[in-house]
């Protein structure tokens, strides 16, 4: 075990609602769906149409330009429709469950007896292969990649973070072998991140074949990329891949049993959320199932994610592939008479021009308002304080407005994803939409690169 | 409110494209944003987002500066009686009473002309208006010496938001301190309505009696003159600011106040005020070392004290448009401020203070101190990239 990294730069900021550690074993969702804007840079051509039956890990859609890697009905039924947005961009395929959670059988042993070829063939049938994303650019990872190194960050750090400890404690198993199909993927380290403010959970001190890092500090500490960043950053021409700890549980899963179960623990949080909890839940559940009766009353944001880089989805929508947390927020479209003079008790700032400063160990509830008009970007010095990384966030935030790839590249493009800058989105007074900017940055570059 | 927000609601239209009043949208838009924050909602990215924005950002700097105001509205009061011999007749109030009629008309011809300005250019260029102004309006007056005709007040904010700001791309864009430029351009243009032993105190340009014994002399004054010792003021007296000078520099006891304010809410950067006076701390000494003259041998500490060095510092070289924009730069930025200020201020025998142009000076090498900043960052990641490639 490694000594402690200390975090220093970052914001935790205290959303009322976080979840309590009671699992609820919700009514299963009637409908599922897969959604290809989950997946940056894919482009989805529908592998079935509407009415065929189908079962888990039965392909829904391939990616037109990587056809080798599908996307995987998550449970058995039929397909009910495809939902078309602007210039019929497909945005979900919804799955009629039939209730039974049956899965295509797919080929496996154990994986120490398997190679790096076929393992990689069934991740790729099963539908899981998305599951591993890669830096640079925060997309899916190639298949033909070998990666320097895997990380997976088992603790969320995020305003209402899940407890991967709580999540993963019966999971033991599956984690295991889910690592040990991961060890054939890499020819480094399996570098597991934990939160060093507490002991390691009995399931990660077990786990073999990994290198427990631990990080000590606020939010992002948890994000892989800040991770990578302190452990083994990504230079120019390197690649590390990165899964989420459920998702290790999943593949660990599919390699145990040959079938593809896309159960997964998702915790429900948020102010609007009357009895915040985690539930037992499918892939792409439909989160009706978690919040009917649940949520109060009133104009609400539902966010499949953490409130800071999570994606909006409808009262009636469905979990995305890699969230495990729902967050249910007011939305804020009202007006505030003079808002930006009062004294602001209740509001919450990373600075302290409100009052709030006063109380800091209160719950807030923050609604989706910008509180602000947008401007440019003119204060300085306050992104280096949420941002702990050896990078200029703003000077690259520049870089990729006026779009230098050159300037990019030095500046350390490489190294981020969106979720990176989410704090700075937050904090900052400019109002900036910074995580659209910091995507279009790994846009540019996958496109100059390619 | 709801009655007010309602009526705003109604009127709306009207500003809108295409309304009847379209022309006064950015006029429409500026009031409404004061009167109400806007109900829009994050759309992309963070769902939440801090309570921060920029008019609130601006009011505190605003208010930070209203120790250094209220306590100059006296002072101006104070200097006018004692010229008149009647110090010690008039009342606290009166006195305070006497600068404020004095004051406030320059602080409302400052603020009408800047925002009459951005208005229209935020009209002709489709946005908001920025608040940038709400800190530049109240720089300006006080700045200025008290007897600054009005007139002026007008051409040089005019000069300081169009040819300062605007020119550039607006508030956001600029080089140079708005405020700064303002004081500048009157400097070089109207030098007699700027320096001199006349123009600090109210009354004396139109020839209101001096008694005797009085002088309008600033301090800077007598040590570039050679006077120091008919030099009235004690050390303390600088400190708690019963000196002549522009309007709100005079005491560096309510800028301290001032600063503490930007330093806690996090709205000031604590490393450009403190390196600006480790600068000038460090160049008073190297002077006192080697002082041939009067003004080499003023004490170090006494440099921070006097002139507009403390308001600059705290003030104006935290700017973060023209100040540097990396952390690291910002302790160089305002070192070499600090620096340059008393090293102007001492040795150039033609600007007795040395302050305002240190930080133009700065302003404008600010992009290349930040360059050299990232220049280091950059090779750092070069180098782990050779490191792991050997």
């Amino acid at each position: 075990m490694s000594e402690v990294i200390k975090i220093k730069k970052g914001l935790d900021i205290n959303l009322k609602g976080k979840a309590e550690k009671v699992y609820i074993k919700a009514d299963p969702s009637k409908t599922y769906a897969v959604k290809p804007t989950d997946f940056t840079g894919v482009t989805p051509k529908l592998a079935v149409e509407a009415g065929a039956t189908v079962k888990a890990g039965t392909p829904l859609f391939y990616n037109k330009y990587k056809p080798e890697i599908k996307f995987t009905s998550p449970v058995s039924g039929k397909v009910l429709e495809v939902n078309r947005g602007e210039r019929r961009m497909i945005l979900e395929i919804i799955v009629e469950s039939d209730g039974k959670f049956e899965s295509e059988d797919f080929k496996v042993s154990s994986p120490a007896e398997m190679n790096r070829e076929s393992i990689v063939k069934t991740l790729l049938d099963s539908g899981l292969w998305p599951a591993i994303k890669q830096r640079p650019y925060s997309v899916i990872a190639n298949p033909a990649d070998t990666p320097k190194a895997i990380f997976i960050s088992a603790f969320d750090s995020a305003p209402l973070g899940v407890d991967y400890d709580f999540i993963l404690q019966d999971s033991a198993k599956e984690f295991q072998a889910g690592i040990d199909v991961l060890s054939k993927l890499t020819e480094g380290k399996i570098h597991v991140g934990v939160n060093g403010k507490y002991p390691v959970s009995p399931v990660i001190q077990n786990t073999k074949n990994i290198q427990i890092n631990l990080f000590k500090g606020p939010h992002p500490a948890g994000n892989v990329g800040v991770q990578i960043h302190h452990i083994d950053p990504v230079n120019k021409g390197e690649v590390v891949w990165v899964v989420e700890p459920q998702k290790v549980v999943t593949i660990g899963r599919l390699f145990l049993t040959g079938k593809y179960n896309a159960s997964k623990i998702v915790a429900l949080g948020g102010s609007e959320v009357k009895k915040p909890r985690y539930y037992k839940v499918y892939e792409g559940t439909n989160i009706s199932c978690l919040t009917d009766n649940n949520v109060n009353e009133g104009d609400l944001r539902f966010i499949s994610g953490n409130a800071l880089n999570g994606t909006r989805i409808s009262q009636d929508g469905f979990l995305g592939f890699y969230d495990s947390l729902l967050t249910v927020i007011p939305e804020g479209n009202k007006y505030e008479f003079m808002g930006w003079i009062a004294p602001g008790f209740k509001k919450y700032s990373f600075s302290r021009t409100f009052f709030s400063w006063l109380m800091p160990n209160r719950e807030y509830i923050i609604d989706s308002n910008l509180h602000g008009g947008r401007r440019a970007l003119m204060i300085t010095g306050k992104f280096e304080q949420v941002f702990p990384m050896d990078i200029y966030p703003m000077q690259l935030i520049k870089a990729i407005i006026i779009e230098d790839i050159d300037l990019m590249e030095n500046l350390g493009i490489y190294e981020v994803a969106e979720e990176d800058f989410a704090l700075c989105e937050f904090i900052d007074t400019s109002k900036t939409d910074i995580q659209s900017i910091v995507r279009k940055g790994l846009d540019i570059m996958i496109k100059e690169m390619s | 409110m709801k009655g007010l927000r309602n009526y705003l609601d109604k009127i709306k239209p009207n500003f809108e494209k295409g309304g009847k009043l379209e022309k006064f949208h950015s006029f429409f838009d500026a009031i409404e944003t004061l009167l109400f924050v806007p109900n829009k909602v994050a759309t992309t990215g963070s769902h939440i987002r801090d309570a921060i924005d920029m008019k609130r950002t601006m009011i505190v700097v605003v208010i930070a500066m209203l120790p250094a105001l209220l306590f100059g509205m006296w002072n101006v009061g104070s200097f006018h009686f004692q010229s008149l011999g009647l110090a010690g007749e008039k009342t606290i109030l009166e006195t305070f009473w006497y600068g404020f009629l004095k004051v406030i008309p320059i602080i409302i011809v400052s603020y009408v002309t800047g925002l009459t300005i951005e208005i229209i250019f935020g009209q002709i260029r489709n946005h908001d208006v920025p608040e940038g102004f709400f800190v530049t309006g109240m720089l300006i007056p006080l700045v200025l010496p008290v007897d600054i005709p009005l007139w002026m007040v007008v051409v040089a904010t005019a000069f300081a938001v169009i040819i300062g700001v605007e020119v550039f791309g607006g508030s956001g864009m600029n080089i140079l301190n708005p405020a700064l430029t303002a004081r500048a351009f009157l400097f070089f243009a109207y030098p007699s309505d700027m320096s001199g032993d006349k123009v600090w105190i109210s009354g004396l340009r139109d020839g209101q009696g001096i008694v005797d014994g009085f002088s309008g002399e600033t301090i800077m004054g007598y040590a570039a003159s050679g006077k120091l010792e008919q030099m009235p003021y004690s050390v303390s007296d600088m400190f708690f600011g019963f000196i002549p000078g522009s309007i709100g520099e005079t005491s560096t006891l309510a800028i301290l106040i001032g600063a503490v304010i930007l330093i806690f809410t996090g709205v000031g950067s604590w490393k450009i005020i403190t390196s600006v006076f480790a600068g000038g701390a460090l160049m008073g000494l190297i002077l006192n070392l080697f002082a041939v003259n009067d003004y080499m041998s003023v004490p170090f500490y006494q440099h921070l004290l006097i002139g507009g060095f403390a308001f600059g510092a705290v003030f104006m070289a935290t700017d973060p448009v023209s100040a540097s924009q990396t952390e690291k730069g910002k302790w160089i930025y305002g070192f070499l401020i600090g620096i340059m200020a008393i090293l102007i201020r001492v040795l150039n025998p033609a600007y007795p203070e040395g302050v305002m142009l240190a930080i133009l000076l700065l302003n404008v090498f600010a992009p290349l101190i930040d360059h050299y900043v990232i220049e280091s960052n950059i090779k750092r990641r070069l180098k782990r990239l050779k490191a792991t490639q050997a």
